[in-house]
């Protein structure tokens, strides 16, 4: 399955993400066993919970674009896309400040200019328990990074969302407290899976999207990924994100997603695709275990979730 | 036959009312949008809003009965409760048999573990011996038992409004509203009640039966006038 392609042709996929031939050659047979347990699911006891087809099916362009939380436009899933019409995302300027030795205030294509563009597909797992397949566009963090050259005491990256009353109507009320923050380890950030993204199935962002510039860091739950980026600036201490300023409690600083680690109200065990009717199990670290894990040897994920 | 006539009215009215929001979400999933991205989250959501609606429209049918003088209303109590009862109980069917699709493992984990699944369990579960003992038959052999019984509706409403707060993320506004609501009729029927404790009980009675805004001093029900 396509988890990190590169570009077309030029991917080297991780051999964990590829399905083994027999189990490609098995999967009629598991379909049609899954059809007709499905029948008797309602009577047995769920042995059933993931006999879902295990696929990364990209989420239909339609849905990644009118399923949202950006609650700078509204808390209802569909508010982003209704009530985004007036934000006006280009020209548009980034502010890199605090520990690095290139600070400035960046036109966006100069931040971005000269940097690889990538065309990843990534997992996208909500903290809310549903999740979608989307192929990104956009820079990685760490070319950005190595640009403004962090010094020696910088050891996280904080970034900012831009503050626009006039054009996004959920900051006229204190839903949260505005401007909204997210923050990663400086390794973190460094990874190779976190990106900057500028567009999503190869057009650039849409406003309900976070146009024109937003995170993505596929093995955290969706509320990391902080849209429509003014800021970013690299601090010495673990900066402070909005979700866990609201509740210190249910969300943390990490935001690994964590099949084993709950929601202190719902369940994580399981999420819902979202094109999908069945729940299926959610993977520790989303599935990017391979990439991700290793940053987080011998820490423990029930305290730092 | 004029009141038989002006009920027959009323209820027709309310069972309109009543299937309007089942019609809707039907009307949605097969001609509109299909409820959007996430369907089976958007039926979760709309029965959940739908049930509460219909519990604290339940309880502000006395209030307002004796606010209003219009005692027409007593008449289709029972059926604005009901019609609650299937919405809750539709909400509840939507979870188990949409949501989880029958995953009776993480269903009976959710109602153990997660508070805001078991209150919201308990608030539906109050609800049943209200919905079976609504019956004529039941109200004689409960007798004074039943209104007793019947006021767990009070505290299922509560624990509604609790499921509520507990399942919103941020954004309070609408949980606020439903509890305001829900202090609101409590505290009318806590005023009168007080008021029944500390007055005489012929006065008790006139105050319940006739409202501030009364239409007629003859509204008592059971007058011949009203009937």
């Amino acid at each position: 399955m396509l988890i990190c392609t590169r570009r077309p042709g030029e991917g080297d996929l991780p051999s964990s993400e590829i399905t083994p031939y027999e189990s490609y050659l098995d999967r009629r047979q598991f379909l049609a066993q899954s059809a007709t347990l499905a029948g008797v699911a309602a009577l047995a006891p769920s042995v059933l919970g993931a006999a879902e087809e295990q696929e990364d099916e990209r989420t239909p362009y339609e849905d990644i674009t009118n399923y949202n939380n950006y609650y700078e436009f509204g808390t209802g899933k569909e508010d982003p896309a209704r009530y985004s019409g007036d934000f006006v995302p280009l020209p548009w300027t980034v502010v890199v400040e605090g520990e690095c030795s290139n600070p400035g205030t960046f036109a966006l294509e100069d931040l971005l200019k000269g940097h690889e563009i990538v065309e990843p597909v990534y997992r996208m797992r909500c903290v809310e328990a549903w999740s979608m397949v989307i192929p990104w566009r956009g820079v990685r963090l760490r070319d950005v990074i190595s640009r403004a050259q962090p010094t020696g005491n910088a050891r996280f990256v904080e970034m900012t969302t831009v503050v626009r009353p006039a054009q996004m109507p959920g900051q006229r009320r204190r839903i949260l407290d505005w401007p909204y923050l997210e923050g990663l380890r400086l390794d973190e950030a460094m990874n190779e899976l976190t990106i900057l993204a500028t567009g999503i199935y190869g057009k650039d962002l849409l406003n309900q999207n976070g146009a024109p510039l937003r995170l993505v860091t596929p093995w955290k739950y969706g509320f990391k990924g902080l849209k429509s980026i003014v800021k970013i600036r690299f601090t010495s201490d673990m900066p402070k994100n909005t979700w866990q300023m609201m509740a210190a409690n249910e969300y943390g600083f990490y935001a690994n997603v964590n099949p084993e680690v709950d929601h202190p109200r719902w369940s994580q065990a399981r999420e819902r695709r979202i094109g999908e009717f069945r729940r299926r199990l959610t993977l520790m670290f989303n599935g990017y275990g391979e990439q991700v894990a290793h940053m987080y040897r011998g820490m423990d994920l029930r305290k730092w979730y | 036959m004029v009141l038989k006539r002006r009920i027959l009215l009323l209820k027709t009215g309310v069972w309109i009312l009543g299937f309007t929001p089942l019609a809707w979400v039907f009307h949605r999933f097969f001609l509109g949008d299909g409820l959007g991205v996430n369907p089976i989250a958007e039926a979760q959501l709309w029965g959940g809003l739908t049930s509460l609606t219909f519990l604290l429209t339940t309880l502000s049918i006395t209030p307002l009965r004796r606010l209003t003088g219009w005692n027409d209303l007593q008449k289709v109590r029972r059926l604005v409760g009901l019609f609650a009862f299937f919405y809750v109980t539709l909400h509840f069917l939507i979870w188990i048999g949409l949501d989880q699709f029958f995953a009776w493992h993480y269903i009976l984990e959710d109602i153990a573990e997660r508070p805001y699944i078991m209150v919201g369990f308990t608030a539906f579960v109050l609800l049943v011996p209200v919905a079976v003992t609504s019956t004529k038959g039941w109200i004689r052999r409960l007798g004074k038992r039943w209104v007793t019984l019947h006021r767990l509706v009070y505290l299922s409403a509560l624990l509604g409004v609790i499921h509520f707060f507990w399942i919103t993320k941020a954004d309070d506004r609408w949980p606020t509203v439903a509890l305001a609501v829900w202090i609101v009729l409590m505290s009318l029927r806590s005023v009168w009640w007080l008021k029944s404790r500390t007055q005489p009980a012929w006065a008790g009675r006139r105050a319940r039966s006739v409202g501030w805004f009364a239409p007629s001093k003859k509204g008592l029900p059971g007058t011949p006038e009203r009937s």
